[in-house]
């Protein structure tokens, strides 16, 4: 828990420097017309990294001796973080409708060891009709690949 | 005004034709309010080009009904998967959620979409008794009332978690930052983007909720290994009417929230701090403050009226003024000038039967809309008995379409898996999101209002007080930021700050 | 499908497709998918009516095989829009419509577009800009108002829409020519505008016509005059005298209204698109919409409406130097 709650802290805190940077460079200060663009990002920012701190403090001082996640744990997290992470770099390459077809049989498979037959029913529905409400009847375009380009989409 | 007009109207609106569109539209509606991320914004815009094609009134009635379907459809979502289909309903995720986990998915449903229909009900008899006269108050509504009333609302809200303050303080700190990413229009600079082409259109908040909620709770279900319990929840279609005998006592929170949705919503953007607001005095009044957050009923009610009330109220100036109330009344805006009509206060004068249809299509709106999602709530609880290994994968391609279909933009997608990341993390660290949300909802809204009061005034805060309305809303905003330090100490005794990773207690 | 077997199929298909070419080149170009209409602005703004008009009437009279898709990319000030449709180099299935963001933003916020980059297919019209002030205020006419916000000395609120954009170009220069200062208090949409100053939260607003004129037929609003060389010829209008007439300074500004296709667009791709658009700007609910806002119809495509845009951005670009709103 401590090493958790100090790497967030410190991440939280480089973040609030990265505002102060740009913050600087928009001006900070209070013209006549009430503050300039960074006025207020900047004060954030800099409450921000001293919350920061005072967290840093806090966890060094008192932190309840569990650990932020056991390996236990992990694993499931992990094995839902893993394909969906696969799956944006799917729908990257290849489109949402391909890409969430594979991942859905996949996770299905591999996590819920669901029979081939609803793994195919869902796999393949679920993009289908997706495609059909999105594409077909709201027109609304979704991240396409060379399937659809195939189709004549 | 008067009851021939409103006769007038519901000859419009009772016409089979009409009938068939509303129901059409509510259908429509609660699917795209279901989904996160299609909001009734989206929806709305969607469909405008085929209204082309039909009279004018049949056509509002038509994009009425589709929002009216979304704002019943927002909380679907959310209280099945905590998950908010619609920014309004964030607030409802906050007992609706834990409620389906407990296996009470057909009470809280029930008690959502009735309170909707409440706070709609409410929404509409006002408008129809004064909307020329409410329109002249919304005119009083310059930026610094607008800044005190954003005021308010955080103010309102803020104070009323336990937890780690320096914590909570940092959400809020995150959320003003996220906000601020982007244009800022008062200036035209681009703040915080670092050249990326990518943040220049900043943070949606909608992409935000669908991570920090929706697959933030995916990640700490499967942590802890259980399913939701959905699957023994025990659905049985008197769900409806036995939560309908719950109700009544719940009265005060039905008014207060109908009257603070109905006030918020005739100002742009009001729907959604509305519903936070809502939420927050329900806590506020209650006489058990410690049970919200964990599955509370009043929890539900309290935002959704909001919610409905303001969603309907935002109609008002969009017919009245010309102006939206709310981004989808934007767009059916957009809608009425490319039906040869002139939106503004000429309206009622020239097309009393446009006018007066549609008003009185609210009412058969929101009366078929109550009745077909009700008629629902069984099948929508059922949802929750699909298996996990099937929801999960279905929940999280479902969240990317929403992450995506917000602006069309893969970074969302990114956004949201980073978000959702962000959201296990916070949650499993005792840092609360809901200030974060509200800190990101509110911050675009209220730091221009603020900046355009200031320029107004030419840098004095004075202008904040010397008017009126915003004087007043300013003194009340101000006594509920300082209520807590008065109250602390009670506060403390009562209801102990809960411990890290207590992680169905989603008190914000 | 095993990805092997989808891509073999593609292969024949492509190559069977690559096969069937020549002929079909030869006919005119036509869509083969969606068309995606992009607005670098908001929903419900101006450019956006525009663009669901346009998407309307192709749907109404059937004046394209493909249906059309208004996807609304307003980041940046537009920037997001322009870069996206920057970025579908050749995609002939791909337009935008523009504002005159499509200058402005480049110039102030730096930016890297320019409307060279994209493929200039038509103008469809331009958007006339008016002063307005409250119909409680006693100001007649513009010479009154000028010399009031001279005698306040720099205490008159202008209102208009966004920063360093179209609004404070118009509000700069009528400083600049009369020797006034008004506080320009900016907001996010032309009708939020228009209500501010029928609220009385603001003394004036630059609004285009169809932003206020519900709020002036109810006698809420005046209009003081039109920043164009001559009238709006249309019945209700053309009591507005121009600016020129008020006050005797020059201060014209109108609004692109445009379509621009993709980078190096295929030329039988930008052809149809005209042939396409001008059979809406043809259409009667298009000149109504046009009639309605007080829009000038200003259909022009070609070397015509090149040598046109590379004018307005030269204007442009004198107009922010003289105002001081370029990016530093």
């Amino acid at each position: 828990m401590r090493a958790a709650n100090l790497i967030t802290a410190a991440i939280l805190a480089a973040a609030g420097v990265l505002v102060v940077v740009d913050a600087v460079r928009l001006g900070t200060g209070w013209g006549t017309d009430g503050p300039q663009s960074g006025f207020f990002p900047f004060w954030l920012a800099v409450l921000l990294i001293g919350c920061c701190l005072a967290i840093a403090a806090q966890a060094v001082r008192l932190t309840l001796p569990v650990p932020f996640v056991t390996r236990k744990a992990l694993g499931p997290v992990l094995a839902v973080l893993g394909p969906a992470a696969g799956f944006v770099v799917l729908t990257q390459a290849i489109g949402l409708y391909v890409a969430s077809a594979l991942y859905m049989g996949f996770y299905m498979r591999w996590i819920g060891r669901h029979s081939w037959a609803a793994i195919v029913a869902v796999a393949i529905g679920f993009p289908v009709a997706t495609f059909f409400v999105f594409e077909k009847w709201f027109l609304v375009p979704m991240p396409k690949g060379p399937l659809e380009t195939w189709l004549g989409y | 005004m008067g009851f021939e007009n409103l006769l007038l109207g519901f000859q419009v609106a009772l016409q089979p034709h009409n009938l068939m569109v509303a129901v059409v539209g509510i259908a429509l509606g609660t699917v795209i309010g279901v989904l996160p991320g299609l909001g009734g914004a989206n929806g709305v815009a969607i469909l405008l080009p085929l209204t082309f094609t039909m009279p004018p009134t049949s056509a509002i009635i038509l994009l009425t009904s589709l929002y009216w379907g979304a704002l019943f459809g927002g909380a679907i979502t959310s209280i099945l998967f905590n998950i908010p289909g619609e920014p309004w309903s964030v607030a409802t995720t906050f007992d609706g959620f834990p409620m389906a986990r407990r296996g009470e998915g057909g009470q809280a449903l029930t008690a959502a979409f009735t309170s909707s229909f409440v706070g709609a009900l409410f929404s509409v008899v006002l408008i129809t008794l004064f909307a020329p006269l409410l329109a002249e108050v919304a005119l009083k509504f310059g930026p610094p009332e607008f800044f005190a009333i954003q005021l308010l609302t955080f103010s309102s809200f803020i104070g009323l978690g336990g937890g780690n303050p320096i914590k909570s303080l940092v959400s809020i700190l995150l959320g003003f930052i996220l906000a601020s990413v982007g244009l800022d229009i008062v200036t035209g600079a681009l703040r915080l983007t670092f050249g990326v082409t990518e943040l220049m259109k900043g943070f949606d908040f909608i992409v935000a909720v669908i991570g920090l909620f929706g697959i933030g709770e995916i990640l700490l279900t499967m942590e802890e290994g259980l399913s939701f319990k959905g699957a023994s929840a025990r659905i049985n279609p008197r769900v409806v009417w036995e939560t309908w005998k719950t109700l009544p006592r719940y009265w005060r929170t039905f008014v207060r929230g109908s009257m603070i949705g109905f006030w918020m919503g005739f100002k742009p953007g009001g729907a959604t701090p509305a519903s936070f607001m809502s939420y927050a005095f329900a806590k506020r009044f209650s006489r058990h403050p410690e049970r919200f957050g964990k599955g509370e009923i009043e929890g539900v009610v309290a935002p959704e009226t909001a919610a409905h009330a303001a969603g309907v109220a935002a109609i008002l100036p969009m017919i009245t003024l010309g102006i939206p109330g709310s981004p989808t009344a934007a767009v059916m805006l957009g809608g009425l000038i490319i039906w040869g009509l002139q939106p503004g206060p000429m309206l009622f004068k020239e097309r009393p039967d446009f006018v007066w249809g549609l008003i009185a299509s609210m009412y058969t709106g929101n009366v078929i809309g109550v009745v077909m999602v009700l008629l629902f709530v069984p099948i929508f609880a059922a949802i929750l008995r699909i298996p996990f290994g099937m929801l999960t994968p279905l929940i999280v391609a479902v969240c990317a379409i929403g992450a995506y279909s917000v602006h069309s933009s893969m970074i969302d997608i990114w956004y949201m898996l980073g978000f959702g990341v962000i959201g296990y993390v916070f949650k499993k660290l005792d840092y609360p999101l809901a200030p974060l949300v509200l800190a990101l909802v509110l911050g675009d809204l209220a730091e221009n209002a603020l900046r355009q009061s200031l320029i107004m005034s030419q840098g004095s805060l004075l202008i904040f007080l010397n008017r009126p309305i915003s004087g007043a809303i300013t003194a009340v905003a101000l006594f509920f930021f300082f209520l807590p330090a008065l109250s602390l100490g009670r506060r403390r005794l009562k209801a102990p700050p809960a411990p890290a990773a207590s992680h169905p207690d989603h008190t914000p | 499908m095993r990805p092997t077997r989808g891509h073999l199929a593609w292969l024949i298909t492509a190559l069977t497709l690559w096969a069937l070419l020549p002929p079909a080149a030869h006919a005119a170009w036509e869509p083969t998918k969606p068309i995606e209409l992009v607005i670098p602005a908001g929903t419900g703004g101006g450019a956006d009516q525009m663009a669901r008009l346009i998407a309307g009437i192709a749907e109404k009279h059937k004046l394209s095989p493909r249906p059309i898709i208004v996807v609304n990319k307003a980041g940046g000030a537009g920037a997001e829009g322009f870069l996206y449709v920057k970025g579908k180099k050749g995609d002939a299935h791909t337009i935008i419509i523009t504002l005159s963001n499509l200058f402005t933003t480049p110039l102030h916020t730096g930016v890297p577009f320019s409307w060279k980059d994209l493929t200039p297919i038509t103008r469809m019209a331009l958007d006339q800009f008016i002063l307005w002030v409250n119909a409680e205020t006693p100001y007649k006419t513009a010479k009154e108002y000028l010399a009031a916000v001279k005698e306040k000395g720099g205490t008159m609120k202008m209102a208009g829409t966004g920063s360093a954009q179209e609004d404070q170009i118009i509000t700069i220069l009528l400083e600049q020519s009369q020797g006034v200062k008004f506080i320009y208090v900016p907001f996010k949409g032309g009708g939020e505008v228009c209500v501010n100053l029928v609220g009385n939260h603001v003394d004036s607003t630059v609004n285009n016509p169809i932003e206020c004129v519900s709020h002036w037929k109810a006698g809420r609003v005046r209009p003081l005059a039109v920043f164009d060389t001559a009238r709006i010829p249309d019945a209700d209008w053309k009591d507005i005298p121009t600016i020129k007439e008020a006050i005797g300074a020059d201060i014209n500004y109108l609004m692109l209204r445009g379509i621009f296709g993709t980078p190096d667009m295929p030329k039988e791709a930008v052809e149809w698109y005209q042939g396409f658009l001008k059979k809406v700007y043809d259409s009667p609910e298009f000149k109504e919409y046009l009639s309605r806002g007080a829009l000038k119809p200003s259909w022009l495509t070609g070397s015509d409406y090149v040598s046109w845009l590379q004018g307005a951005e030269q204007l442009h670009k004198d107009l922010m130097t003289k105002g001081g709103l370029l990016k530093k």
